[in-house]
């Protein structure tokens, strides 16, 4: 057992060594390696959080959104429309909702203005998104005022900063009580935004739905179901994009990995020459390259991957800046949440590590098969 | 101890371009003696030590060692015989570019796997033996020809060979360097090795230490044997 620990530590100096020895080649391996990893996990860190996004902005989805539309615009619906929707046969609940968007000239950002059904803040109270803090470089106890409707300041203290969970839900969240609500919009105390129900078996959605729409003419239904597909669709044209950059990375991967395959240097066959001369077996060799080969791509797996992951959670994933259009422009910091999944981390390591280590090999089996003789001459 | 008998090796078998390098030669080397072979450029001298060396097979005829029929084992057992019975000083010594004399040393014995720093002390032991200590730490491309043989003596030595082969030892040195190379071959000798030696360099063939001159010719023994 001591001597495979002392083979091993051998062949890893000599392995360390030799790579240092042909530092030029070893370097721009290195690089090239670095990089494709580097390209196919931003890809996958990118497109992977892309869908935990929208997994928890579904989350927060409600099943059954009611809105109201006047000459096809959404507009506020009465609270009176409360009483009907709850009157109707399989309804669980159905709860005002009071949300808009707040431009704030001094950030020149548009913010989510919300008022949460649960921990509502006190009236001259807000709590902020992460997004919202960074861009007003604002903290707990700063106070942020607006002009309301009639030109009247609203005065807020930060009371919280939501925890970044998700970029998309909580970075442009500002919470506010119902009252500095109805008093910045100058909205009547019997209005809301929309009205959300709960249903009482999942199955009955939709004919609870058609009641409803048939109760309240004016009125438009949204399900969940159908925001799912939208969102889907928009994922899937995401991740096609990125699929694309995918593909493109793994062909230039196989093409660097077919053109080491194919040869190896003179210098790179004497060397072989000498080791099986001075009494090296095939398997020795072997084992050597792998070595070599494991130690440049488990380097550049861990460079490229720590690359990717400051790519997309750090500095916004710039080089899918195309991908994200639509959602930077509402979100001029977009930052996505920092998640790191095992299984794809154990794929990309797969696919990148192993078949490199053997396209590292497979030359060096062919040459390693030649008569020792040859160093003789 | 070594033993050769109909010994035949031809290149590029089949092709148009065959040729006979030895067309039967039959042999036998003792052990502990000091055998040089001489004979024109191209008579088979090297051939001949790749086939004791365990480097190549013969295409016919039969290699023994020690009472051992090798001339038909598999590649594995033949380069577990060259490592633990030959140690190799190569016409163009081969040393590694780019790593020090004292790794150069080493390289041998790493797919033993035994302790490192005994392994490293005992390439140092030999170095210093060879007067090569102050260069262990050296670049070996750097070397000059005679340090560069010197190393790749150490380096033929760090398994502890029961015969070394040395092809042309002294073909780029001078007679001083050659003189000292003899010395090293005495040492060997004194250390109840056995040692091979091609060379068309006189002073070699009529060293003191030397015991035994073969003489090849168009790939057949001409004399010596
Ligand atoms: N790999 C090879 N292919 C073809 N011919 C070879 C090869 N190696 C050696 N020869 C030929 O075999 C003959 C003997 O070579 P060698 O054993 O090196 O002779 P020596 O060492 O006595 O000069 C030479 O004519 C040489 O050209
Ligand atoms: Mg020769």
């Amino acid at each position: 057992m001591s001597n495979w620990f002392g083979r091993q530590r051998a062949l890893m100096d000599f392995a360390v060594s030799s790579l240092a020895r042909r530092k030029g080649k070893t370097l721009g391996l290195l690089a090239v390696y670095t990089v494709v990893v580097f390209v196919l996990a931003s890809a996958m860190l990118f497109s992977h959080a892309l869908r935990r996004e929208a997994a928890l902005v579904l989350a927060g989805t409600p099943e059954v959104l009611v809105q109201r539309l006047v000459a096809g615009r959404h507009d506020l619906i009465p609270a009176s429309h409360l009483q009907a929707i709850r009157a109707i046969r399989g309804v669980k609940s159905a709860e005002g909702r009071l949300w808009g968007y707040l431009f704030d000239p001094a950030a020149a950002a548009n913010y989510t203005l919300m008022v949460p059904a649960d921990d509502a803040p006190a009236p001259g109270q807000a709590v902020i998104g992460s997004g919202v803090a960074q861009v007003r470089e604002a903290a707990i106890g700063d106070i942020m005022s607006f002009r309301a409707h009639d030109g009247q300041l609203v005065s807020f203290t930060i009371a919280g900063i939501v925890d970044p969970q998700s970029a998309l839900v909580a970075a442009d969240l500002f919470l506010v009580s119902e009252t500095d609500y109805r008093r910045l919009f100058g909205i009547a105390a019997d209005r809301f935004t929309d009205i959300v129900v709960t249903v009482r078996n999942p199955r009955e959605v939709r004919t609870v739905a058609e009641k409803i729409d048939a109760a309240l003419p004016d009125t438009r239904i949204i399900l969940r179901d159908e925001i799912k597909r939208t969102y889907e669709s928009v994922f899937d044209w995401r991740e096609g994009m990125v699929l694309l950059l995918l593909a493109g990375a793994v062909l230039a991967f196989f093409i660097f990995a077919w053109e080491k395959a194919s040869g190896l240097s003179a210098e790179e066959k004497r060397e072989i020459g000498i080791l099986k001369a001075v009494g090296w077996e095939t398997g020795d060799v072997i084992a050597l390259k792998s070595l070599e080969g494991v130690l440049v791509s488990l380097t550049a797996f861990l460079l490229g991957y720590l690359a990717a992951w400051l790519h997309v959670f750090q500095w916004g994933a710039p080089l899918f800046e195309p991908v994200l259009k639509g959602w930077s422009v509402l979100y001029p910091d977009f930052r996505l949440a920092p998640h790191v999944d095992e299984l794809q981390v154990a794929t990309l390591f797969f696919f990148t590590v192993f078949p490199y280590t053997l396209a590292n090999v497979v030359p060096i089996w062919r040459a390693a098969t030649i008569d020792p003789d040859q160093v003789m001459r | 101890m070594i033993g050769l008998s109909q010994v035949k090796k031809a290149y590029n078998q089949g092709r148009a371009n065959e040729f006979w390098a030895l067309r039967g030669v039959d042999l036998h080397l003792e052990r502990g003696r000091v055998t040089v072979f001489r004979g024109p450029s191209g008579s088979g001298k090297t051939t001949l030590l790749t086939m004791v060396g365990c480097l190549a097979r013969p295409s016919s005829g039969r290699v023994s060692l020690e009472g051992r029929d090798i001339s038909a084992l598999p590649e594995r057992f033949l380069t577990e015989i060259r490592r633990s019975t030959f140690g190799f000083v190569f016409q163009s010594f081969n040393l590694l570019k780019g790593i020090t004399a004292l790794e150069n040393v080493m390289v041998p014995a790493y797919p033993l796997g035994g302790d490192h720093g005994a392994l490293k002390r005992r390439a140092l032991e030999l170095l210093d033996r060879l007067h090569m200590a102050d260069k262990a730490h050296s670049n070996a491309e750097w070397l000059s020809g005679g340090e560069a043989q010197r190393v790749a003596i150490a380096r033929a030595l760090v398994n502890d060979p029961r015969i070394v082969i040395a092809d042309e030892p002294t073909a780029n040195l001078d007679s001083e360097r050659s003189a000292q190379f003899l010395d090293i071959v005495a040492q060997l000798k004194a250390e109840g090795r056995t040692v091979l030696m091609t060379s068309h360099d006189p002073l070699v063939a009529e060293a003191p230490v030397v015991d035994r001159v073969v003489s090849l010719r168009d790939g057949l023994i001409a004399g010596g044997g």
